[in-house]
């Protein structure tokens, strides 16, 4: 459901995607890792328009990503995004933020909207944090809250922007398992993460990326514990093994 | 001591007339200052360059004119080009336009200092640029703009005088008519100076007011 089609994309004259062509399909988990600055977070950010790219093509779903144009507004409410840094509107409750997708875009009714956003709540734990403000909330539960908030607007697919990188070691798990769940449940997801162990677990595919370019890619496992390419052995030696 | 007392009840209801047209001045060019200029912040940052540059071009304009000028050139040279003002639709228009370009800064430090990952987030819920602006930014940006805001407030009420220039008989032109017909300029001016830290002093409390709320968060 989404395409990507030797993506390029430069951040002045530094070129951090070099030609990127993958695909997600539907109820697909797809974990990207590797090195910081390899360009990651980019191609999701190239997926829901936050950035533009300079050549290729994304499609969602066939419709063409255009960060300029307004059909981007449609492709973000099916493709929905999870931040590092949670991004929680810290002005508005728990629920508030859940609701204020559906609400404010696309107008449900508020009676509906509350009732599936404190549904949400519930699915990732918090049911007992709806009339809470974001500041007075742990990270991981501040992320399980950007999780329903994603969740809100129905989206066919989530983007996850290294959603545990910003957490305390041991608030970590809370929000992998609520992830683990929605996979379970068939959701779609594209996940940049240093987890390897959820990406083991609970991906289908991983991507390999490092200086802008797909290095390797296959079955979660086989590239997790048989990677095949010296650069793929050395990061996650790296990785798993930092002493 | 009691000689000022006796020109106070004397001089007091006349210059209460005069305190009415300031706070009609003050709160007319408030009005106007502030939505003018949350017309040229909101260019400012729209990002639209052409919008942002006629913003700034505006801005720039407006403050390096001195009020009492642009009070002129709207009182006494735009009958000229057939477009009359009363002495009090002057001051309030030009005080107003000449105070937009102080609010419009004010807002546009309060917007750029809201987190980008606030914007981002909007966006991808779907949010359009003014949805995002309505419902993410302004509202977490209006804690930061309250305390200057209100200090804006407290110059506005002080350069009201200006409109004297006018002829808008408000609080100084009244004091100053009454000095020059009585003589009396000690207790008049006394009086005028103590009528604006009257109105002065509610501002200064609220200002207090923001800043305790703002830091608070």
């Amino acid at each position: 459901m989404i395409e990507l089609n030797d993506v390029h994309k430069s951040f002045g004259k530094v070129e951090v995607l070099k030609g990127i062509t993958a695909s997600v399909a539907k109820s697909e988990v797809v974990c990207i890792i590797g090195p910081s600055g390899s360009g990651k977070s980019t191609i999701l950010r190239c997926i829901n328009g936050l950035e533009s790219y300079d050549r290729g093509e994304i499609s969602v779903e066939g419709a063409r990503v255009d960060s300029n144009d307004r059909s981007i507004v449609a492709i973000r409410t099916q493709v929905s995004m999870v931040f590092q840094r949670f991004n929680l509107f810290p002005h508005r409750t728990a629920l508030e933020n859940v609701i204020e997708g559906p609400l404010y875009v696309k107008k449900e009714p508020r009676e509906q909207a509350v009732a599936r956003g404190r549904a949400l709540l519930a699915q990732v734990g918090l049911a007992d944090k709806a009339e809470v403000h974001p500041p007075k909330l742990s990270g991981g539960q501040q992320q399980r809250v950007a999780i329903a908030r994603a969740l809100a607007m129905q989206p066919k697919a989530i983007l996850f922007d290294e959603p545990t990188s910003a957490l305390d070691p041991e608030l970590v798990g809370e929000v992998l398992s609520v992830m683990r769940k929605l996979a379970d449940d068939g959701m779609t997801m594209v996940v940049v993460t240093h987890e390897m162990g959820f990406a083991r677990d609970v991906a289908d595919r991983v991507l390999f990326i490092d200086g802008g370019v797909i290095v390797e890619q296959g079955a979660a496992k086989s590239v997790l514990n048989q990677p095949q390419h010296p650069r793929t052995q050395d990061f996650l030696r790296r990785v798993l093994h930092p002493l | 001591m009691q000689k000022f007392f006796h020109d106070a009840v004397e001089f007091v209801p006349i210059l209460l007339q005069g305190v009415w047209l300031t706070i009609v001045v003050t709160v007319g060019s408030l009005l106007l200052s502030t939505v003018l200029g949350l017309v040229w912040a909101l260019m400012r940052v729209s990002g639209i360059r052409v919008l942002a540059w006629l913003s700034a071009a505006l801005i720039n304009v407006i403050r390096g004119i001195p009020i009492i000028v642009l009070l002129f050139y709207i009182y006494f040279v735009m009958p000229d080009f057939g477009i009359a003002l009363t002495a009090l639709q002057a001051a309030i228009i030009g005080l107003g336009i000449a105070y937009s370009a102080y609010q419009a800064e004010n807002f546009r430090a309060g917007i750029e200092a809201i987190d980008k990952g606030q914007i981002e987030a909007a966006q991808t819920i779907g949010m359009g640029w003014w949805l995002t602006m309505r419902r993410v930014v302004l509202p977490q940006a209006i804690r930061i703009i309250l305390p200057p805001y209100g200090n804006i407030m407290i110059m506005m009420l002080k350069d009201s005088s200006q409109a004297s220039t006018i002829t808008v008989a408000e609080l100084a032109l009244q004091g100053k008519l009454i000095a020059s017909s009585t003589f009396k300029n000690t207790s008049v001016f006394t009086l005028v100076a103590l009528m604006y830290l009257t109105m002065s002093i509610p501002l200064i409390l609220l200002v207090r007011h923001f800043e305790n709320k703002a830091n608070r968060k």
